[in-house]
């Protein structure tokens, strides 16, 4: 993205900025490195965004704590000088989690990057937030084992990152997400306290506090460190493309396929712009013909995918698929996936900026909602492409837009919150696996009632009564709601009346 | 013939009742069927009976997600799912016919299939609860991924009804397995049982329970036909009963006639020392034992290996049901209580003695 929502600053406000910049730079140089508290202006740019690059802020400086007491001391001081924290791992949020408080610190955990133990009795590994995600199931794949959740990201978002947005990933469907994937948690509270949340035991005893954290965006303190829960690489694993000349036919022989009480491994649907797009990037055979096709993968012992793949087959022809093809090797399956996880980037090459929508819906009102993001696809004369964590439910339409075009990303941002308001009005939700970071605060107050957002903020003061962690993000105020409604909300009508609120 | 689930919607009558309690602070002891009365510490006050808060929300079998009025009998649900080749991941247990909904998240226990599948908090998808102040505020939702706000739904869940009353709770299903069977094997020691089950749960196998019992390991394999098959050669062993069900329920030997009832709940593979009759469930993270004078002593020994004890009956004013946390988890405890329901009205002490 090129445009930049980016302040700017008046000359007399930059020299108070620099001031409390060195000054603080010194509270910090007391107990960490002179080289782990970034304050020269060239680095702290490196920081000013994550995945969401739409947004940037310049931080007040950046600290690279090594240990757990030394997180602890950057906390407490940022507590005591209410200073605002933002935890940032790999920086790949889509939506701005990590974005940066003009008068607060960025707590960046890259420095903490160390898997601290590995049991294989037990199955779990203990790692630093730092850790990269897939750098997981690498360490453990001589064992035979792995780490499920994997966001397409997976090659750089650290663990600390995907605890903070709860993340998911194409296989989520069968072995979940990140809050089912982790057994305990290390947390340092925003007064500095140090807390262990879980038990390996698998019988938690009190409120479930590690659930509370898991994608609570950076908001209920700083995680710095994480049991993780591993599981024995299925002994096969196949792929089956589906093609179809209709979305709505692929939509529906995913419910079929789910009725007949078959869990895909992951399932996940593309439509012609995606497949065209994708199959330009990287070649991976898409028939660049079809309106729709499944990528759909079954894992298990042999006997029992040779099995599946029968079912799955017969499910997708009945469905009305034009064909299906079973990928013949590793290599073909490897193939098969790789247009899906380049989805993003190759959307990239075809058009100067794109914006990644993440509502959620239930999956039998996908027709109504692919129609409507058609008919707002050419309302705004911005072209959309849909890639679909079809299993659960999870949409990841692509609008298509150039920022250099005056006003072109406004019209995105509103195209954007007009399809998130259509998953609700669908009984789904704003953001599958995300998060609501800065991008979707507003979409909150449509989500949420005032007395449920209260709630919100008062479960935030349990942790952070001086609100310094993340603040801005994940949770709107009240004032913040009355602006978007007021901009939002036409005739005191919410958007689509016609359709009934769940 | 179809299984009949009573629609009744009462969450005006509780919201009355619970804004008169609120208001003279006043307790009151949140009662679903009754079948887990015995779970957690003694309540006081006057009991808000919501058993007849019922029906069924939403269930399409295709979404793999049901909605429920939290006074839905546990019995009737489970039929209904079975209707439709599908049932609860975490094979909750009943301990009656009356066991509701509600029951089951507030609890928040699971049955054998735990270790494998997953925990009640796992399946739980959103909730409809009134506060303590008699407001209805919704958490999560009906879809399977949602990010959207703190995960205030799994809070709920072994809550002991001490942050609300559940008026609907959205669940996750999963299909049933085309097939089930149970082997035995021996292991003459705990540790013996515990190395060899955590040893199979690393390899790809269609593993759904396991428990052991003076020297007898049982396992359950749950899949495909040919998954099933082909693993019962990879394993060997003895085909044996089905003991899962009463296992879960409590009714297998082991447990009959207890009064006082311990559960210990540890890292699986942890080696835990014990001249005593034990049961051991989920891998050797849960671990059953008769009460007796020394359960303090345990209780010190669970939580030196980061785990837990709690007399699951039996308990008392001076034998508390759960293990108190660490003070700072304690303090959140409160505060979050203190969030949720103001004037300490639901199900005082149940959880934690002072909470």
């Amino acid at each position: 993205m090129t445009a930049s929502k980016k302040q700017q600053e008046d000359p007399l406000a930059a020299d108070k900025m620099l001031d409390k910049r060195n000054k603080l730079a010194d509270l910090f140089r007391r107990f960490l490195n002179r080289e782990s508290v970034i304050d020269q202006t060239t680095s702290l740019a490196a920081y000013e965004c994550d995945g969401l690059s739409a947004y940037r802020q310049t931080p007040l400086l950046v600290v690279l704590p090594d240990t757990i007491e030394q997180v602890q001391q950057v906390v407490t001081l940022c507590h005591e000088h209410r200073i605002p924290i933002v935890s940032r791992g790999a920086g790949t949020s889509l939506s701005g989690g990590a974005l940066p408080h003009e008068d607060g610190i960025v707590l960046s955990l890259a420095k903490m990057n160390r898997i601290l133990n590995i049991d294989q009795l037990s199955r779990t590994v203990v790692v630093e937030p730092g850790v990269r995600n897939l750098a997981v199931s690498e360490a453990v794949q001589h064992l035979g084992l792995y780490y499920a959740p994997d966001p397409s990201s997976q090659i750089a978002c650290s663990i600390g990152g995907n605890v903070a947005e709860n993340a998911g990933g194409v296989h989520c469907l069968k072995y979940g997400l990140t809050v089912h994937n982790i057994l305990g948690a290390k947390l340092v509270m925003p007064n500095g306290e140090l807390v262990i949340l879980g038990q390996q035991s698998l019988q938690s005893q009190g409120y479930d506090l590690l659930a509370l954290v898991i994608g609570s965006e950076g908001m209920l303190g700083v995680v710095v460190e994480v049991t993780l829960k591993l599981l024995p690489i299925p002994e096969c694993a196949r792929v089956l493309m589906g093609v179809f000349d209709d979305v709505e036919k692929a939509g529906n022989s995913v419910a079929e396929i789910i009725a007949k009480g078959i869990i895909p491994a992951g399932i996940e649907l593309m439509d012609n712009p995606a497949i065209r797009a994708a199959e330009d990037f990287v070649k991976a055979g898409y028939p660049i013909e079809a309106e729709a096709i499944l990528i759909c993968e079954l894992d298990g012992t042999e006997e029992e995918v040779e099995a599946q793949i029968t079912r799955v087959e017969a499910v997708m022809k009945a469905a009305g698929a034009n064909e299906t093809r079973l990928a013949k090797d590793e290599a073909e399956r490897l193939l098969f996936w790789s247009g899906r996880k380049a989805a993003f980037p190759a959307v990239g090459r075809i058009s100067p900026d794109y914006y990644c929508i993440d509502g959620t819906i239930p999956r039998k009102t996908l027709g109504v909602v692919l129609n409507e993001i058609r008919r707002l696809s050419e309302e705004y004369k911005l072209p959309i492409a849909n890639v679909f964590h079809a299993g659960d439910g999870n949409l990841h339409p692509l609008i298509l837009y150039d920022a250099n075009n005056e006003g072109e990303l406004e019209k995105t941002e509103e195209l954007g919150s007009k399809i998130l308001q259509l998953c609700i009005a669908q009984g789904g939700t704003i953001t599958g696996e995300h998060g609501v970071g800065v991008e979707k605060i507003g979409e909150m107050c449509v989500q949420f009632s005032e007395l449920e957002l209260n709630q919100f903020h008062a479960i935030r003061d349990s942790f952070d009564s001086n609100r310094i962690m993340n603040p801005g993000k994940g949770i709107p105020t009240l004032a913040r709601c009355a602006e978007f409604n007021a901009m939002h909300v036409h005739n005191g009508e919410l958007p689509f009346p016609e359709l009934e609120r769940l | 013939m179809a299984v009949k689930i009573v629609e009744q919607d009462l969450h005006e009558e509780f919201q009355a009742t619970i804004r008169e309690a609120a208001a003279n602070a006043k307790p009151l002891q949140i009662i679903g069927g009754g079948s887990k009365a015995f779970y957690g510490n003694a309540s006081e006050g006057e009991a808000l009976d919501v058993s007849g808060h019922s029906g069924v929300i939403d269930y399409d079998p295709a979404e793999l997600v049901i909605t429920l009025r939290a006074g839905c009998k546990l019995k009737d649900v489970e039929t209904l799912l079975a209707e439709h080749n599908q049932m609860f991941g975490f094979e909750p247990p009943l301990f009656s016919d009356q066991a509701t909904i509600g029951g089951m998240i507030a609890s928040g226990l699971s049955g054998p299939r735990r270790a494998f599948s997953g925990a009640v908090r796992d399946f739980i998808l959103g909730v409809k609860i009134l506060d303590g102040r008699g407001d209805v505020l919704n958490f999560g939702g009906r879809v399977i991924k949602n990010v959207a706000g703190f995960d205030l739904s799994r809070l709920m869940v072994g809550a002991m009804g001490t942050l609300g009353v559940l008026l609907e709770v959205s669940l996750r299903v999963i299909p049933k397995f085309e097939t089930e069977a149970t082997l035995s094997f021996v292991h003459e020691t705990a540790e013996d049982h515990i190395q060899w089950i955590n040893e199979l749960g690393g390899r790809p196998l269609p593993l759904s329970a396991s428990m052991w019992h003076k020297g007898q390991s049982l396992i359950r394999l749950s899949g495909s036909e040919r998954g099933v098959s082909s693993a019962i050669e990879k394993l060997g062993g003895e085909s044996s009963d089905a003991v899962w069900e009463q296992l879960k329920e409590q009714n297998y030997p082991f447990f009959k006639g207890q009064t006082s009832l311990m559960r210990i709940s540890l890292p699986p593979t942890t080696h835990f020392q014990l001249n005593r009759d034990q049961l051991i469930e989920w891998g050797g993270a849960q671990r059953w034992l008769q009460g007796g004078s020394d359960m303090e002593v345990l209780r010190g020994r669970a939580s030196h290996f980061h785990g837990s004890l709690c007399i699951f009956r039996g308990s008392s004013e001076t034998h508390p049901a759960f293990q108190a946390p660490d003070d700072a988890v304690l303090s959140l405890h409160r505060s979050l209580k203190s969030k949720f329901d103001p004037a300490r009205i639901f199900n005082r002490d149940r959880l934690y003695l002072g909470l």
